[in-house]
């Protein structure tokens, strides 16, 4: 730590002689790097442009396709709303869930040393990587009739699949890294010398984590859990698998969507995708205010 | 150190159950009857849930809550059979009840429980093409015709399908004299000419009217008209010569029914499909109504006179589906060239 | 030397800082509880075929020609995303423009939008009555309903993944070095491959292997834009629903077994080359 300080601090001194020197190098070579930099910025709003805001766009000119009208009807639709209120639960409480586990698991893995930290930290990046659909069907094999589990759940009359909790649980797994990968670079990167420290002057741990590690990762781990909102709230692939498509009760969001899409009704299946186009534009919104706030 | 790794297990272990068990409880004192079914009959569903609940009040049942589900009929089993309480199941083929049955949900012998195989209504598979019928299809032998693009789901991934795979076969079989080979080199030609193989038969609609790709879509009956009336002017039926009759199934999945106590409601709402008023909703919907009086009253809506071939004469939905669509079988074949 | 005595103590296993305990049983909990336990269930499922069956349902010619369509287009939209998410990082960090936040605030919209209205829209846009699919279908390029559409919808789902990868090192990247470059006579191009590129390599591979790793996966948008032709344009998660279709479930774990193994080797592979090259640059 004190070397990496060192170097960067001769460094500075080093570089602000160059800073310098630039300064008075850098007329001539200004055009062709305007030229370069317009160049860039152009490809990236193009390609930005084509990939995601025409895909918006198609879903707001469908949405109002058949006038303001019909478009309130569909969003305010008896189901809709339904699915509207499921959907925030699911997303509540998997934020709820991943923002502890983020938290616990990311102090675990920056600030203690023990064999195997690797291998936990590939494990808990697991769901990035899967398929939705073997996510959904994960549950189906533990908790559903053919689950090792379905016996005894069958028995005691307690439902999970095809049931909220069900729909909750899904959400979770695929929503499950966020919250750490957010916070473990930055826990990483501080280092452990000043809870080192506190912890020689007979801080308890709880107190340790309030006063020294948390205030270093506040914006971060909001910023975390706005990703792990957006992410929750349009996931598809899993929670179609497990949730049996029950209308006005375990019909997510993007669920209705998709049933209101296979009922031909696609300006209504638009119509509620704007809500989830709405919702993901006001969380980004937020993330940026917190990103603007974290610098 | 181990004691309190092990309090943390003991917590998260206590919060999880925790949560799982607050989903569990069932709602008010209305008995809950859950249809589990497939995807075109949502709209004749939601019209006959409210003539049941009114029927089964007047005959002094208590109150009753129908919820539907709706999807794929091959998934819609799955879900049943994974654990989706369904009371009843009304799907697009017998072969996926059997499955239900298989798993030991249903009981045997449910196919002889209501009339006519258990299929209240009925449908048959048709063409719908653009209007004007530009690449003039009139029967299957225009389909393999080079240049003509099919809109067809997979009957792997949809039990829908394997009807209108079954249709296009029993065709050919006729018109060669049931000669085995010519018929493969038949199907083989009519799925290189299919565009985009969708996964569901709402798909493979939704792939033909919405995203306007082939000239020809294979459809069941009803969903060629609910395709007509959503969008007047724009698409026109064709009724091959040879055609199958689909028989879309229904069923009380006993063992669910028996748990929740909807046995008797649930065998009535089955039983009611046939009473005159619900047959005539049926055909309302486009569906063939298994009552012959009232299929009558929509004989200007029906093509009463194709030639209908039935899943008996592939043997039954066992034999059949060993036959062309289990893994390695015909359909198969077909593809892997 | 201080920083070494700290080291020698955490070998030998005392730990200054409290709280082990209890951040090791929580982490452990939930981890088993919502991941490890239900993902064992496709382990224990997939065990019901013996290994012969095993091998052939995993090396049949169908499912074969599925993995093939689903890790060719997922590289491919690896690739595009590799190269405009580092354009775009790139951009984000280095330049001033009107417009700059909203640009950086609509990265993560694919993670927002629900992947089947993703695969909706995408097909609304790129069939050949679409409003970009019409252009290219002008100069007899097809993209909806073949492996071009395919990547597509990957690459809409991946566009984050490399620029959240690449951003915050770019951030944090000395200019001293390339500004040293520069002022030795070094052109942009040059400075950019020679110094710039090796120092975000790493994080680039990242973003790259998470991109690949979520398009193999990749099933609501895909299965949208599609045609789903066997051995076309059929993708190994389609595969796995098909074989569920038909109630067999033991093949389909076998699937998502193999398809869960290759996203592992991969990852495995692009975290030792990161953890190789960093080593390497450090030195």
């Amino acid at each position: 730590m004190s070397k990496k300080k060192q170097r960067g601090y001769s460094q500075d001194v080093v570089g602000d002689g160059i800073n310098s020197i630039q300064k008075v190098m850098e007329p001539p070579k200004g055009r062709s790097n305007r030229g370069v930099k317009y160049f860039l910025i152009g490809v990236s709003v193009l390609f930005l442009f084509i990939m995601l805001v025409l895909p918006l766009v198609v879903v707001v000119t469908n949405a109002l396709r058949d006038g303001w009208d019909a478009y309130t009807e569909a969003v305010f639709d008896e189901y809709t709303v339904h699915a509207l209120q499921l959907t925030l639960f699911a997303t509540v409480a998997a934020v709820a869930v991943n923002t502890v586990f983020g938290v616990f698991a990311a102090v675990l893995l920056s600030k203690f040393y023990f064999p195997g930290r690797q291998v936990l930290a590939t494990l808990i990046d697991i769901p990035f990587s899967i398929s939705p659909v073997i996510a959904g069907l994960v549950f189906i094999l533990t908790f559903g009739n053919i689950g090792w589990m379905g016996d005894f759940l069958y028995q005691y009359d307690i439902k999970i699949v095809f049931a909220v909790p069900g729909v909750v649980l899904a959400t979770i797994f695929v929503t499950f890294p966020f919250v750490f990968r957010e916070l473990f670079p930055v826990l990483n990167a501080q280092g452990k010398d000043e809870e080192e420290a506190a912890a020689l002057m007979g801080a308890g741990a709880f107190t340790i984590f309030r006063r020294i590690t948390f205030p270093h990762i506040r914006w971060t781990l909001l910023y975390g859990v706005v990703l792990c909102t957006a992410r929750a709230m349009g996931e598809f692939g899993a929670v179609s698998v497990i949730s049996g498509h029950l209308r006005g009760k375990t019909n997510t969001l993007p669920l209705h969507v998709e049933i209101l899409y296979n009922e031909f009704n696609t300006t209504a299946a638009f119509a509620v995708s704007s809500i989830l186009v709405l919702l993901a534009v006001v969380i980004l919104i937020v993330r940026n205010l917190v990103e603007w706030k974290k610098k | 150190m181990r004691k309190k790794i092990l309090l943390g297990i003991g917590v998260m272990a206590a919060i999880m159950l925790a949560g799982c068990g607050k989903g569990s409880g069932s709602g008010d004192g209305a008995l809950e009857l859950l249809n589990v079914s497939y995807d075109p009959t949502r709209e004749f569903y939601a019209e006959y849930n409210e003539m049941f609940e009114e029927y089964w009040k007047g005959k002094g049942g208590e109150e009753l809550k129908i919820t539907q589900s709706h999807g794929g009929s091959g998934s819609q089993a799955r879900s049943v059979i994974e654990g989706n309480e369904g009371d009843v199941v009304t799907l697009a083929l017998a072969h996926d009840i059997t499955a239900i049955e298989r798993s030991g949900l249903i009981e045997g012998g449910w196919i002889d429980e209501f009339e006519g195989s258990s299929a209240p209504y009925t449908s048959t598979i048709v063409f719908l093409v653009r209007k004007g019928n530009e690449k003039g299809i009139e029967d299957w032998d225009d389909l393999v015709k080079d240049g003509v693009e099919v809109i067809t789901p997979n009957p792997k991934t949809s039990g829908g399908a394997c009807w209108n795979f079954l249709a296009a076969w029993a065709y050919e079989q006729q018109q060669n004299g049931n000669d085995e080979a010519a018929t493969k080199e038949f199907m083989k030609k009519l799925f290189q000419n299919v565009l985009v193989l969708d996964s569901g038969a709402r798909g493979s609609t939704n792939t033909f009217v919405e995203n306007k790709q082939g000239d020809v879509l294979i459809a069941w009956e009803n969903e060629a008209y609910l395709s007509m009336q959503e969008y007047p002017g724009e698409y026109e039926m064709v009724t091959p010569s040879v055609s199958i009759l689909a028989q879309p199934s229904v069923a009380v999945v006993d063992k669910n029914a028996k748990k929740h106590g909807t046995e008797e409601a649930a065998a009535a709402y089955l039983e009611y499909l046939y009473s005159e008023e619900a047959q005539r909703l049926a055909g309302e919907h486009y569906y063939r109504p298994s009552d012959e009086g009232v299929l009558q009253e929509f004989s200007s809506q029906f093509d009463l006179d194709m030639n209908l071939v039935t899943i008996d004469d592939f043997g039954g939905w066992d034999e059949a589906y060993e036959t062309y669509f289990e893994d390695g079988a015909i359909f198969d074949e077909i593809y892997a060239e | 030397m201080e920083q070494q005595i700290v080291k020698v103590k955490n070998k030998k296993g005392v730990r200054v800082i409290p709280g082990f305990g209890i951040t090791m049983g929580v982490t452990l909990a939930m981890l088993s509880c919502l991941v490890l336990i239900p993902l064992a269930s496709i382990i224990i499922s997939a065990s019901k075929l013996d290994f012969r069956e095993f091998v052939e349902v995993v090396t049949s010619r169908q499912i074969l020609s599925g993995y093939a369509v689903s890790l060719s287009c997922a590289f491919f939209a690896a690739v595009v995303n590799g190269i405009f998410g580092m354009v775009i990082a790139w951009v984000l960090v280095r330049y001033d423009f009107p417009g700059k936040r909203i640009l950086d605030g609509m990265i993560e919209l694919p993670f927002a939008l629900p992947t089947a209205v993703a695969g909706i829209s995408l097909t609304f846009l790129y069939s050949d009555q679409g409003w970009i699919g019409s252009l290219f279908g002008k100069v007899g390029i097809k993209i909806a309903y073949t492996r071009i559409g395919i990547t597509i919808a990957m690459i809409f789902v991946g566009i984050p993944f490399v620029v959240r990868a690449v951003q915050p090192v770019l951030e944090k990247l000395d200019r001293q070095y390339e500004e040293a470059a520069m002022m030795l006579g070094a052109g942009g191009a040059y400075t950019f491959f020679r110094v710039i590129l090796p120092e975000l390599l790493p994080s680039l591979l990242a973003g790259f292997g998470l991109a690949f790793a979520r398009g193999i996966g990749e099933y609501g948008s895909v299965v949208f834009i599609a045609g789903n032709i066997p051995y076309k344009t059929q993708i190994a998660p389609l595969l796995i629903m098909s074989k569920l279709e038909q109630y067999k479930y033991s093949d389909a774990t076998a699937i998502a077994l193999v398809l869960l193994l290759l996203s592992f080797v991969l990852m495995f592979v692009i975290n030792s080359l990161q953890i190789y090259m960093q080593r390497f640059t450090k030195a």
